[in-house]
């Protein structure tokens, strides 16, 4: 009977211990929830606010009215929507560029035996971790000597570029998980080595691709470094940039460069809502490389 | 035989053909990206050079002299690896916490996952304007914080003596969704079984993580560091739209003083040298801790 006791206030001790760390992981965790969602919070709000208000009143006062003018004022400038275009330019011929020679590059480091696979492979897998900077310079040379300096034309190479390694990394994984079998089917039906790679091959990696897609175009639709050396002028900027203009332009109103800010975040809060689960997917496939 | 022979031959040689055609495109955009600068960054960093005039003098190893002479350089470096190993110590953790919480927690906690992943969807530029006007000394999110309990104004990024640790923690709060999700990912990789099975030997969920998850974790653990420790040291963008590397010298990092010699100063010949010094000093920590980590493996 005491010992049914005994073991009763033990499971009751064990449930009481098993709830208040349930608590306590709790509370961290929407500890950590805060910490992440307000700064967002700041940066929308902050948007709506007039110029002085933040101030004034200090971050956590709401704004006295809905004041519209920033958002307004922003997607009615002209140059805003210059910036975008580019930057939908940039990465729409980037991403075609980059996944097809990047596919291309893949089916023969996976598929085929040749002498110079493994340094070919070497080469590409020691390129995911240069630093950007130690090409800066000589890229700097080489646009303006294309005449390419100062154009979008000279970020989309550099987009390429920079996001290959990665790319064909993992596309090799990937076609070395396609069964060869099916190639061979294709081998009897006399598909040469070319068209099996396009009729076989290509179509078969659509899931790595778009992973891939998602992962590079987040990279490119957020780069800075080459677009901010390699072009000059506003006409040729992306949108990373336009924060850059309108921190010159207004760099004492808080309440515009939010509104900025937040615009520029939107297109990425818009495909997360919509796809989060293949955004959170492709990030992972990029996080693998390691 | 021998038409045997030539016939291997001849296959041989078609494969190469198609590897090289497949091949050719990307690595005609490393060899003119990603190559040849690296070598002709060495090449330029023996010349003193504005990168603009046709006026290139070679100087030898003047500019590398100088640079094991800088003292700018080196207070960059240390602060490169003040970040490296901040970053390692509270990411790395918390990157983990974060994972195992969501791997617990299911479906249900799908809410927590997406708010958490939030800053990874923001540019490094994004952050760092977000940042810079969230810690304002004026109507900034801290200093709103401080006043709200009767304190004053909070001036994190003008002084000297905290700006670089405030930076230090908007680059946490930047990347540690970024690791949350590599640990996801590693825990995604453990095998429903292996969960089953220890839950049917009567293991507790806690006895699961710490003496099976964990262990299984290690490489993605590894390979983690490895990924941040190179990261830390390459920084460039959110440091240099936040402080521009001051107040004074209190953020400068190794990229943010090779992107000012060469690209505001316009002395192209020392930036040659500087980013040889950054590739060089990567390299080698990369190569180190990667020595030190599979060292361990095998012990």
């Amino acid at each position: 009977m005491k010992e049914k006791q005994d073991i009763e206030k033990l499971y009751a001790a064990n449930k009481r211990k098993k709830t208040v760390s349930w608590i306590i992981v709790m509370i961290l965790a929407i500890l950590w929830l805060m910490v992440t969602f307000i700064p967002f919070l700041f940066m929308v709000l902050t948007g709506f606010k007039q110029k002085l208000e933040t101030i004034m009143y200090g971050a956590f006062h709401l704004p006295e009215k809905l004041f519209l003018d920033n958002y307004i004022g922003v997607l009615t400038d002209i140059n805003f929507w210059i910036y975008f275009k580019n930057s939908v330019v940039v990465l729409v011929l980037s991403l075609i560029i980059l996944l097809f020679i990047s596919a291309c590059a893949a089916y023969p480091l996976s598929r085929f035996r040749f002498k110079l696979r493994q340094p070919i492979y070497l080469l590409i897998v020691a390129a995911m971790s240069v630093p950007i900077h130690v090409t800066m310079i000589p890229v700097f040379q080489m646009t303006i000597k294309m005449g390419l300096y100062d154009t979008i034309w000279a970020l989309i190479p550099t987009a390429v570029a920079f996001s290959t390694p990665i790319s064909v990394f993992i596309l090799t994984g990937f076609m070395e998980g396609i069964p060869r079998e099916l190639e061979e089917a294709a081998d009897i039906d006399g598909c040469g080595r070319y068209m099996r790679f396009f009729k076989v091959i290509l179509p078969l990696c659509t899931p790595g691709l778009s992973t891939l897609a998602i992962y590079n175009g987040v990279n490119i639709w957020n780069e800075f470094i080459f677009a901010f050396t390699l072009t000059q002028s506003n006409e040729n900027r992306t949108l990373p940039l336009a924060l850059w203009n309108y921190q010159g332009q207004y760099a004492s109103n808080t309440a515009m460069i939010m509104a900025c800010l937040t615009l520029s975040v939107l297109p990425m809060i818009i495909l997360f809502i919509f796809m989060q689960d293949k955004l959170v997917k492709g990030m992972m496939a990029g996080a693998v490389k390691g | 035989m021998d038409m045997n022979k030539s016939l291997a031959g001849r296959r041989k040689r078609q494969i190469a053909t198609c590897a090289f055609v497949f091949l050719l495109p990307v690595l005609v955009f490393m060899i003119a990206y990603l190559v040849w600068p690296i070598i002709a960054t060495f090449v330029n960093s023996f010349y003193q050079w504005n990168g603009i005039s046709a006026d290139k003098k070679f100087i030898g190893f003047y500019n590398w002299n100088k640079l094991m002479h800088d003292v700018d350089f080196w207070r960059a470096f240390g602060n490169n690896i003040k970040v490296m190993v901040i970053s390692l110590v509270v990411q790395m953790p918390v990157g983990i916490l974060l994972a195992t919480f969501l791997d617990a927690g299911g479906k249900k906690f799908d809410i927590f996952k997406s708010v958490w992943f939030l800053p990874m969807l923001m540019s490094a530029v994004a952050v760092g304007y977000l940042f810079r006007y969230a810690l304002a000394t004026n109507g900034g999110l801290i200093s709103s914080i401080s006043q709200l309990f009767g304190g004053g104004p909070v001036d994190l990024l003008g002084n000297q003596a905290t700006a670089l640790y405030a930076v230090i923690g908007v680059i946490c709060w930047q990347f540690i969704p970024f690791y949350m999700v590599y640990y996801m990912a590693g825990y995604a990789s453990i095998s429903e079984d292996v969960y089953e099975a220890a839950i049917m030997d009567g293991a507790t969920h806690s006895q699961y993580i710490f003496k099976i998850a964990l262990p299984l974790l290690v490489p993605t653990i590894k390979s983690a560091i490895i990924l941040s420790l190179i990261g830390s040291l390459k920084y460039f963008d959110l440091v240099y739209v936040m402080t521009g590397g001051g107040p004074g010298t209190s953020t400068e990092l190794m990229a943010t003083y090779m992107y000012k010699n060469s690209f505001v100063t316009f002395n192209m010949g020392y930036g040659s040298a500087i980013a040889g010094g950054m590739f060089i000093l990567i390299t080698l920590i990369a190569a180190i801790a990667m020595k030190i980590l599979n060292g361990k493996e095998t012990a």
